[in-house]
């Protein structure tokens, strides 16, 4: 289930974790076994009660069947493990909800004969010990409902903790009641886009569409100030601020929506996120923005993620680009992204660096070439262009054959191993195109002795 | 959440004080008359554990609650909670099949003794001065002489001590004068002197821990020389047959328990072999026993009739038994003087039975194989070839099957052993709590477990729990059928002898000491274990042994090379004239 953002929020450190962080070395190494022997360390020598260590035994058998999926066995433990809500040494005491919450909600989502009702039970009362845990057991509860579709009711447990306080409002607080909130308008923001739905369905002449429409109005003003203060805050929220932006976009707020983009991808405080990246280039492709403007922005993509299929129309961006120093980029591009195993079969890749490989040999730019080659000759002889790739890609893919033997020949010569096994190929139709290949490769490989 | 109407939950009964059918409920959840405010033993099944604000329901008010006699329970001693556990003790091991004369006699003996030499009864100038009735444990001790305890506590020597003179003869700490004392009692502690009794610290007298209840207990088997060793009263206690951990949940309601009580009669741990021996020693000292009845050949803890019982648990050939009465001979640890108990003797030491006949199952076993990793497998190779040639004749015994079949089963053993322990519930139903404004909430956190713990045993297969063992001094039965494993009690030692004359020698001639020099200095042990410094095959049947009465392997290490100083005395004492002495000693 969804437990995963709690990562991102501070939690109170368990004594075991800050065993494990004390024991990391500044290498990352660490000895599992000291553990045990740090454990002494900490008690000072002074025997632990048997309490103590029953309940701790305890946890590691639950930790265990957990693993295992062994959901009854990790019930049965879970009874007596409850006893550490009980515990005497208050700040074990204060501990143990969270610990119990997290392998309680975790043995009643798999459990087969648990359900909704058990569940629901459960986080209600987890909730009420201590005032520690209310707002954070209350989103995840409302992420379990979310799973099972029960919309009204996460909404109900989220509005709850909204106006759940407890004492001044902490920092920890804040940002769990910024998620709450978050949270609330990402169901808005559902119920609105399904209205959106709807109302495009319906005539716009007809009466009915004007009252939806001010209602939908009305709705997005709540919706935005929901996820304001979240969106401000450092951190991954993409689901949030794709959310946001969409609605801004239809109200027509297209500045809002780009000073949102613009702050989430290029905040320095915020994690560095490829996502901000792509749904800001995306927006301003919307917009039509200039050129220039669209290649700053993939460019820094490229940084992060050299593969992802929007290289492709940044090599295109590239290559339209009126600069030398974009032309160049753009071989590069092609390069990178074809380093990466998942794109060995993409095509569109292959033409365009057949095709630009050519092109640019043409203009003369032999160095360009060659300092891309230089770092790859290596290994993308056997990467790409082993004989076991020729047959196989002949056979899946013979266009996307002819493109990498095109390539392979262009880089290697006519003598390597896949230009000649594809040219030798006999095929009615490409047999033009695998001659024009031969040719190309006479003419512009750059084996071929400088003239 | 999931509200039920209260009026299909509601309690509808007629009250039996004054036949009212109008209920409330108190703070804890439990209905009360609201007519005549008598408060029933029935509690609401509360389903929320978030306050359901209802008009209809109307709390008591706490301080109406403080006023009535019900809340506010008998008055009590500390010392009366400690009678009540010793009291449910001696019942649990009656109901073991000790003799009553324990309970009756001896135990209740030793027990007016602490209070005589500890000055809390039956002396002049007790303790306790607040004077008053006290009828706590009539109505459940009236069968023995336990009744009579407390009217002794509270009547004794009358004349002597009125009041507040005597006060001064007594270190009660001045800034504590005993008025103020018992007045703060009613808030920090439920009993009259928890707070002073915590606080207490005179010199020369034992104090009563709960721990210290088993020693008593143990020193009453001894006196009687029953036939349970102290290894097995601390396992019975674990696994639950005799009160120990939360044995104030035996008190009567009426005594209530909270503040200090909780730090003297809450125990979190199970009790260890070496504090409850040392005790048990202290307490004797302190009393000032007689000489303890004579532990002679017949008796159970004799070390001839426990090797025969360990040997039997640990899966061993009946032969060895001759071997073990040797060693016992050879090193005069079946003495009577050696067996018996002596607290008045300069020498104020008893013997730990159990440990030191399994002691002497060590020795024996490293006289037979040496044990060095390496003749024991070399026998078992012989063993199994002739056991392959003879399968009709009696088998000899082989070290390595046996080691295989222990191995196998005392691992069993130990995780279902961890496996309980870690399911063990050692919160008791009735919380402590530390003052009044606490206690709400610990009733309530309470409440909330037992709510949590309904909810996760639904989720449990109500497939049958294993079914609870009866107490049994052995913890093994080999001889069981239906089993694949061996058992060794009839396997023959021929294997490892040798004719001479017409004697039979041991084959194997070596012998290596378990401690080369013993500890001389104040620091008390004499001597270290060091694992690692042995052979596996010494530290496998350290480890069983240990296990078999939990207690730390050090212990028995100590004992073993105890009884090799006893039985190579010759052998020490020339190692000290040229300090190097080889490891291995030719016998």
């Amino acid at each position: 289930m969804g437990l995963d953002f709690s990562e991102e929020l501070r939690k109170p450190v368990t004594e075991d974790e800050q065993m494990e962080t004390s024991m990391l070395s500044a290498k990352g190494m660490h000895f599992p076994w000291l553990q045990k022997q740090l454990e002494t360390v900490v008690t000072g020598g002074k025997k632990k009660k048997d309490f103590a260590q029953t309940t701790r035994t305890c946890l590691s058998f639950i930790q265990d069947a957990l693993l295992k999926h062994q959901w009854q066995q990790a019930a049965e433990y879970m009874h007596s493990y409850l006893q550490t809500l009980e515990d005497w040494d208050s700040y074990k005491k204060q501990a143990a909800p969270e610990i119990i919450w997290k392998l309680g909600s975790e043995i009643l989502f798999y459990h087969p004969k648990s359900n909704m009702e058990t569940f629901n039970t459960f986080a209600d009362r987890m909730k009420n010990i201590g005032v520690l845990n209310y707002l954070k057991i209350s989103l995840q509860h409302a992420l379990y409902l979310l799973h099972h579709g029960m919309l009204e009711e996460a909404n109900r447990t989220l509005s709850q903790a909204e106006t759940w306080r407890y004492g001044e409002k902490s920092s920890s607080q804040e940002i769990l009641i910024n998620l709450v909130q978050a949270y609330k308008g990402l169901l808005e923001y559902y119920a609105w886009s399904k209205k959106k739905m709807e109302l495009s369905k319906i005539d716009e002449d007809d009466y009915a569409f004007t009252t939806k429409s001010r209602n939908m109005l009305s709705q997005s003003w709540k919706t935005s100030v929901n996820f304001c203060a979240l969106i401000k805050t450092p951190g991954v929220w993409d689901l949030f601020v794709k959310s946001y932006v969409e609605m801004l976009e239809f109200y027509g707020d297209q500045d809002g929506a780009r000073e949102v983009l613009t702050n989430y991808a290029y905040d320095e405080k915020f994690p560095s996120n490829p996502n901000a990246h792509i749904y800001l280039y995306n927006f301003l492709k919307r917009e039509k923005a200039p050129r220039a403007k669209l290649i700053s922005v993939l460019k820094i993509l490229y940084d992060i993620v050299p593969s992802h299929t929007l290289m492709l129309e940044f090599h295109m961006l590239l290559r339209k680009s009126e600069k030398e120093e974009h032309h160049k980029l753009g071989l590069a591009v092609l390069f990178g992204v074809l380093d990466f195993a998942g794109c060995t079969k993409n095509i569109t890749a292959w033409t365009y660096l057949a095709k630009y490989l050519k092109q640019i040999l043409m203009v003369n730019h032999l160095s360009w070439v060659q300092e891309e080659w230089k770092s790859r000759k290596n290994w993308w002889p056997t990467f790409h262009f082993s004989h076991f790739w020729a047959k196989s890609d002949w056979k899946e893919d013979s266009d996307l054959a002819c493109e990498k033997a095109l390539v392979a020949g262009l880089l290697l010569g006519k003598g390597y191993r896949y230009f000649r096994y594809i040219s030798k190929q006999d095929h009615e139709i490409l047999r033009k195109k695998i001659k024009r290949m031969k040719k190309s490769v006479k003419k512009y490989s750059i084996t071929n002795p400088v003239v | 959440m999931f509200l039920v109407p209260l009026e299909e939950k509601e309690f509808r009964e007629r009250c039996s004080q004054c036949a009212a059918v109008s209920w409330g409920l108190t703070d804890e959840g439990k209905y009360y008359c609201t007519s005549c405010h008598n408060v029933t033993e029935i509690s609401k099944e509360v389903i929320s554990t978030a306050a359901i604000p209802n008009t209809k329901i109307n709390a008591i008010n706490r301080g109406l609650k403080k006023k009535r006699k019900f809340e506010k329970g008998w008055d009590w001693y500390v010392c009366e909670g400690f009678q009540y556990i010793l009291y449910h003790q001696a019942e649990a091991l009656k109901t073991l099949g000790v003799g009553p004369e324990l309970k009756d006699e001896v135990l209740h003996n030793f027990w007016k003794r602490y209070l005589q030499k500890s000055k809390q009864a039956y002396c002049k100038n007790p303790v306790h001065t607040t004077r008053r009735k006290a009828k706590v444990l009539e109505d459940n001790l009236c069968h023995s002489d336990w009744a009579s305890e407390l009217e002794l506590l509270s009547e004794a020597d009358g004349p002597l001590e009125s009041g507040t003179e005597v006060q001064s003869d007594f270190e009660i700490p001045t800034h504590f004068p005993i008025t103020k004392a018992a007045q703060s009692a009613s808030v920090c502690s439920g009993s009259l002197d928890g707070v002073e009794y915590s606080e207490r610290k005179e010199k020369g007298i034992v104090k009563m821990t709960v721990p210290r209840t088993l020693a008593f207990c143990y020193l009453s088997l001894l006196w009687q020389r029953e036939t349970i060793t102290l290894s097995d009263l601390l396992r019975f206690v674990e696994e639950g047959h005799i009160p120990y951990i939360n044995a104030f949940q035996l008190f009567p309601e009426e005594m209530k328990l909270y503040g200090r009580d909780k730090g003297i009669f809450a125990i979190e741990s199970w009790p260890n072999y070496e504090e409850i021996y040392k005790s048990m020693i202290e307490i004797a000292t302190f009393l000032d026993l007689p000489r303890f009845p004579e532990v002679t050949e017949g008796c159970y803890l004799h070390p001839n009739i426990l090797c025969m019982k360990y040997l039997l648990e640990v899966n061993l050939p009946d032969e060895m038994h001759g071997l073990t009465c040797q060693v016992v001979k050879m090193t005069g640890i079946g003495e009577v003087d050696f067996l018996t108990f002596d607290p008045i003797a300069k020498m104020k030491k008893t013997v730990k039975y159990d440990v030191q006949a399994l002691a002497v199952i060590v020795v024996v076993l490293k006289l037979l194989f040496l044990l060095d990793d390496n003749l024991e497998w070399s026998y078992s190779d012989l063993a199994e070839a002739y056991n392959e040639e003879h399968k009709k004749d009696k088998p000899w015994f082989d070290f390595r099957k046996w080691y295989q079949i222990m191995k196998k089963t005392f691992d069993e053993k130990k995780q279902k052993w961890e496996e309980a322990r870690a399911k063990y519930v050692w919160k008791s139903e009735r919380p402590l709590y530390h003052s009044h404004i606490d206690k709400p909430v610990v009733y309530k956190r309470r409440e909330m477990v037992v709510n949590l713990q309904k909810q996760f045993s639904m989720l449990v297969d109500p497939t049958p729990v294993v079914e609870k063992k009866g107490p049994s001094s052995f913890q093994f039965n080999w001889t069981e059928e239906g089993t694949d494993r061996t058992c060794f009690h009839g396997h023959s030692l021929q294997g490892v002898f040798i004719k001479k004359g017409h004697s039979l020698i041991t084959k194997n001639s070596l012998y290596w000491l378990s401690t080369q020099k013993f500890c001389k200095s104040y620091c008390k042990h004499v001597t270290t274990y060091e694992e690692s410094n042995f052979s596996l095959s010494y530290q496998f049947i350290l480890n069983i042994f240990s296990f078999l009465l939990r207690i730390k392997t050090s212990v028995l290490h100590e004992e073993v090379s105890l009884i090799e100083k006893k039985l190579f005395k010759k052998k020490y004492s020339e190692a000290k004239k040229n300090s190097s002495g080889s490891k291995k000693v030719r016998r």
